[in-house]
């Protein structure tokens, strides 16, 4: 399993403040990443520099093999880097079909309304509301768009920030399973959550962000057990 | 009584239609950026005087008219390329700040490649008014309206039917999610300085045939314009066609019934009774998000 996205002593700034302090992290090929980590670890900070829609001030990312470290955000999408942002961030004024449509910005041809048939079959509702508003819908189908539309670009990796972010824990619990389903077919996945045992319970490895740095990284089932992550993060 | 009426209303009509199209560009380039670019009546300037002075000097009409539409949408390039974009991470008000610089040099240029004086466009069919239920109407204006509604039903094709066009809606309304789909946020700034450019030329050359032009009659034009964006709400395009309407016919009404003195009043007086009673214009969204 080689190697998809390798991230090395990365480092971010807003303005004065170091969000990010040395990060180094590694995606291979079909793996479930997460990564957990308080409110204001740098979770958000960490995978908007990865698409590079926030300033980096050090380190490397590099994506199948490619040093991409100063490739601007709108470039890194062809390569395959996808993402569903933190607080969903659909296009509310415009209709589903177009969140979906446009997620598929960067492709031409016909694959681009199969894919979205396939998008309808995974979430049927978003097929039922497809003509409306997606400012409209509920919290927990604008993040099954939200989704969606990073799907629609055909992603090599997907990133998903908070996905069960506000959601009620049914929902989460529906999100998660999709997450699951999309890793068994073969997505490769880095997910951000708070929600840090729902998220290592279903992770190959995992991470813990404390205040911009990696402080503990592990398969998924060890960082479960392990003593410190269940006193800080599981509440155990 | 209601000939003159009908009068006024067509000249209203008119002048409506030259502001809508130039609330059209404010509302572009504030989708884009959300800034407002008080530079836009430069552009119906442009417009107008460099098909005005192609014309007198021999230059066919048709192709005057497209040559003016290329040099506007070149200027409007111009200074997102080389005075907008450099100043990307300022302020909003800076930037706005920087194109009311711009449009103060662009006046100066103007006088400086042109000259002081008034210049006219003949009439594009002619100058035999057509009689109207006891009113008359002037050909050219026939033409405004036309080209008006051409373009507006271009642009709305642009922005429903088109890739690129959904692309710039969408950075207009979520700009981080735009470009995590893989718009070109820089693409799209510059696509709507060219368009507004497009939109004020086009206006500013159907327009000159009936009221003239010189180096700065883009100043009470683009003020107007941006009158008609804010009652139409900032950033709405149908918004800003109702009242580039609304302005004009207002106007029109007012000088007609009033006195001709107060016709350029009108159009402050809307932006404050605007600004005042309802800050987000006619149709504009209300400023709250939903978390």
């Amino acid at each position: 399993m080689g190697t998809l996205l390798e991230i090395k002593g990365l480092t971010s700034h807003y303005g004065r403040i170091q969000a990010l302090k040395g990060i180094d992290v590694t995606v291979g090929e079909g793996e479930l990443v997460a990564l957990v980590g308080a409110n204001g670890a740098g979770k958000t900070s960490l995978l908007r520099c990865i698409s590079g829609v926030q300033p980096i001030s050090g380190g490397t990312i590099s994506f199948d093999g490619k040093d991409i470290t100063g490739l601007a955000g709108e470039k890194r999408v062809p390569l395959g880097i996808s993402q569903s942002p933190e607080g969903r961030q659909v296009f509310g004024p415009m209709s589903v079909e177009d969140n979906l449509r446009l997620g598929a910005y960067i492709r031409k041809g016909p694959t681009i309304a199969e894919d979205m048939q396939r998008m309808y079959e995974m979430f049927p509702i978003l097929y039922k509301k497809r003509e409306l508003p997606a400012g409209t819908l509920s919290g927990g189908q604008q993040q099954m768009l939200a989704i969606a539309r990073a799907l629609m670009a055909r992603p090599r990796v997907l990133l998903l920030d908070e996905p069960s972010m506000g959601l009620a824990p049914l929902l989460v619990e529906e999100i998660f399973q999709t997450i699951v389903t999309l890793k068994q077919a073969g997505t490769t996945i880095f997910l951000v959550e708070q929600n840090a045992y729902a998220a290592l319970a279903i992770a190959d490895r995992g991470y813990v962000l404390e205040t911009g740095s990696v402080v503990l990284s592990d398969s998924g089932q060890a960082l479960l057990s392990n003593e410190k992550v269940k006193e800080a993060y599981l509440g155990l | 009584m209601f000939a003159a009426f009908l009068q006024y209303l067509f000249s209203g009509l008119t002048s409506g239609a030259i502001y809508a199209l130039a609330g059209l560009g404010f509302a572009i380039i504030y989708n884009a950026s959300h800034v407002i670019n008080f530079a836009q009546g430069e552009f119906i300037m442009i417009g107008g005087m460099a098909s005005a002075t192609l014309v007198a000097a021999g230059v066919p009409m048709p192709l005057a008219i497209t040559l003016a539409m290329i040099i506007s949408m070149a200027v409007g390039v111009a200074l997102e390329k080389f005075a907008i974009e450099p100043a990307r991470n300022a302020d909003v008000v800076t930037i706005i700040i920087i194109t009311i610089g711009a449009s103060i040099f662009m006046r100066g240029a103007a006088q400086i490649i042109w000259d002081k004086e008034f210049h006219s466009l003949p009439a594009f069919s002619g100058e035999i008014p057509i009689a109207v239920l006891g009113a008359t109407l002037m050909p050219q204006s026939l033409w405004v309206f036309g080209v008006a509604a051409v373009v507006i039903v271009a642009l709305w094709w642009f922005f429903n039917r088109t890739m690129f066009g959904k692309a710039m809606l969408a950075t207009s309304h979520n700009r981080l999610a735009a470009q995590l789909v893989g718009v070109g946020v820089k693409k799209v700034l510059l696509a709507s300085f060219a368009l507004s450019a497009l939109l004020g030329a086009v206006g500013g050359i159907v327009v000159t045939p009936i009221t003239f032009t010189n180096y700065e009659a883009g100043i009470m034009l683009g003020l107007k314009g941006f009158s008609a964006a804010v009652l139409g709400g900032l950033g709405n395009g149908g918004g800003a066609i109702v009242g580039g309407l609304i302005v004009g016919i207002a106007e029109a009404l007012a000088s007609g019934y009033l006195s001709s003195a107060y016709k350029d009043a009108i159009a402050f007086v809307i932006i404050l009774f605007v600004l005042f009673f309802m800050p987000n214009g006619l149709f504009g969204k209300r400023g709250t998000d939903r978390v």
